[in-house]
């Protein structure tokens, strides 16, 4: 198991690799001169040249690019151009929202997941069934733009119980985090429910209700604990779209986090902002997939570690 | 944001041990259209794709015609979904705009497709360095969430219908190249390619005359399965301001534009929301009906 653990971190350091060579020629190939929009539209050359030099701009991509790396090791991100701090400090200020929110959306996301696929296949082809698996797809199927402008619409401008723009605040946080929910929830509903119907078909459901064991019973103690397996891995994967999902959803409800920060950082030209941003959100991504994988084995001790 | 709806690449998506040559007979479509969901799919498919061919014709007013007599107002006789902040008709835009939406989901796609697969392909037949680097770079590509390439490419090429495509494509191509690498692996194996390798068909016609076509099913349901979401995050690019540019009527422009609007005239966000919700679930539904018919055991 612990070996198994190691041997994946192992498997990730390549992965790793790529991602920082990807991200930091991504950023310089984007157009635009940073060094221009940091000094205004009307500065004059030789401020330009002295912030391009400020910003190390001027040296040579391998000399950039060592630099760049040189700091990462350092767990120096560089500084960012836009707000004029340490692009560390930056992120810190924005994850703790992002994290809320993806952290509220994947727990509620979760929870009536698994509740409504379950009870959907309980009752299988019932009018319930058919309900729930519609209005999965009919949530899977929606933009979160537009369910967030719908959200907003309901209850911020006809109902007024709250508020346009998300924060971090029990009020601001419900509408954002329900419509980055919804997609997740639809997914995990339907996840659930085809899995379960997956276990009921097997020998030894059939053996628990053929010894005459109350129906309800076998589902709850013997089929629902093995169906959840699965549900496992698609929680996790879900987990890492809703994170890159906060940048659409961010952007609607004005919600300062690391998503609205990107796309602030990417208007700006924030070349280390934006590498940062970059790293932070491959970085999730790359160990969500990870514990996925590692927790996997923990629940269910089937599975080997060649 | 919904940019992964189904089951993500994995070796659940490794096509079925054995499948009936030729899938796309007439008895599949006759299971489709049996199919209760599935059919809604494909009439919902077919009814999208024809307006985006029509769309801008039948059309009552031109797109990008403005009216300053009538600024945000509701519906009426004479603009049946309202008109938006210019007093152009919403109506006219959301059908014009299907041409851009649609098309721009569905070429993204088959870009996506072809590409992601031709690779895929190629790296499981040839196998050895070329499979193992690209694979290497599949797994880095796939390391960033889907639509942080895709708004990453198109911040890049700037705005427009070119590289809105073209972004969309590339957050398709890595997921593609997985699972046609998976699919090839697992025909390489069987019995029937050993026995053209051992009568010397030539390596190039193996992969193109004996391979292909196993490996093309699983590609084209994962397609249609993917369409939704590649037309989400197309429509959601130009929703961020960095796709496709006023005043041409692409559904997650005119979202965006309508969200400053919302209290004075919902309904020019209602109109193209509720156009973009209705044709990702028609490929949704049909992409779900398709793997039920042809492939169950495809991106479950």
């Amino acid at each position: 198991m612990l070996l198994y653990t190691f041997r994946r971190l192992l498997q990730a350091v390549p992965t790793l690799v790529g991602v920082v060579v990807l991200i930091f020629f991504f950023v310089r190939a984007l157009p635009g001169d940073p060094a221009r929009l940091y000094a205004g539209t009307d500065a004059d050359r030789a401020t330009v040249e002295a912030i391009r030099q400020r910003f190390g701009l001027d040296r040579s991509l391998p000399e950039q690019f060592v630099y760049f790396v040189g700091g990462l090791a350092r767990g120096d991100l560089g500084r960012s151009f836009r707000a004029n701090m340490p692009v560390k400090d930056l992120l810190a200020r924005h994850f703790r929202a992002t994290l809320v929110l993806a952290s509220i959306a994947i727990v509620a996301a979760t929870l009536l997941g698994i509740m409504l696929g379950v009870a959907a296949a309980r009752r299988r082809n019932s009018a319930l069934d058919l309900g729930i698996t519609s209005a999965s797809v009919l949530g899977i199927s929606t933009p979160s733009f537009f369910l967030g402008i719908l959200l907003i619409y309901v209850f911020a401008v006809k109902l007024r119980v709250l508020p346009v723009a998300g924060s971090v605040s029990l009020k601001g946080i419900v509408l954002p985090a329900a419509t980055l929910a919804v997609a997740s929830l639809g997914t995990i509903a339907r996840f659930a429910r085809s899995s379960l119907l997956e276990t009921i078909g097997n020998d030894y459901v059939r053996t628990a209700r053929a010894k005459g064991l109350d129906p309800r019973r076998v589902i709850n103690k013997h089929a629902l604990r093995n169906a959840l397996i699965p549900v496992v891995t698609i929680v996790g994967l879900q987990f890492g779209f809703l994170l890159s999902g906060t940048v659409i959803v961010e952007t609607v409800f004005n919600f300062h986090g690391l998503g609205w920060l990107l796309i602030q950082s990417v208007e700006a030209r924030d070349y280390p902002a934006v590498q940062g941003l970059m790293l932070v959100f491959a970085l999730q991504f790359i160990v969500i997939n990870l514990v996925v994988d590692v927790l996997y084995g923990l629940i269910d001790p089937r599975i080997s570690y060649e | 944001m919904s940019d992964a709806p189904a089951t993500p690449a994995s070796d659940a998506l490794a096509p079925a041990q054995e499948r009936a040559p030729g899938g796309f007979s007439r008895s599949a479509l006759g299971r489709l259209l049996r199919h209760r969901s599935g059919s809604l799919g494909l009439v919902l498919t077919v009814a999208f794709a024809v307006l985006a061919v029509v769309g801008p014709w039948i059309a009552p007013y031109g797109p990008a015609v403005p009216d300053y007599t009538h600024l945000a107002k509701g519906a009426s006789g004479a603009h049946w979904l309202g008109t938006d902040a210019f007093g152009r008709d919403t109506f006219s835009r959301v059908l014009a705009g299907a041409r851009y939406s649609i098309t721009i989901g569905l070429a993204a796609t088959v870009i996506g497709a072809f590409v992601g697969g031709a690779w895929g392909l190629l790296a499981g037949f040839l196998g050895g360095w070329f499979d193992n680097v690209s694979m290497r770079v599949v797994d880095v590509l796939l390391a960033f969430p889907g639509i942080l390439i895709a708004i990453g490419l198109v911040t890049i090429t700037g705005p427009g219908v070119g590289p809105v495509i073209l972004a969309s494509a590339v957050f398709g191509i890595p997921v593609f190249a997985r699972l046609a690498r998976g699919s090839t692996l697992e025909v390489k194996g069987r019995a029937f390619i050993e026995a053209a390798n051992a009568l010397g068909v030539k390596r190039p016609r193996v992969m193109l005359k004996h391979v292909l076509p196993q490996v093309i099913a699983p590609i084209l349901v994962y397609a249609t399965l993917r369409s939704g979401s590649t037309l989400l995050v197309a429509s959601g690019l130009s929703f961020l301001g960095l796709g496709v540019q006023a005043p041409a009527p692409e559904w997650g422009g005119m979202l965006s534009d309508a969200q400053l609007w919302l209290v004075v005239q919902p309904l020019m966000a209602f109109a193209p929301g509720i156009a973009i919700t209705l044709a990702v679930l028609g490929f949704n539904l049909l992409g779900d009906g398709l793997r039920d018919v042809l492939d169950p055991s495809v991106g479950r």
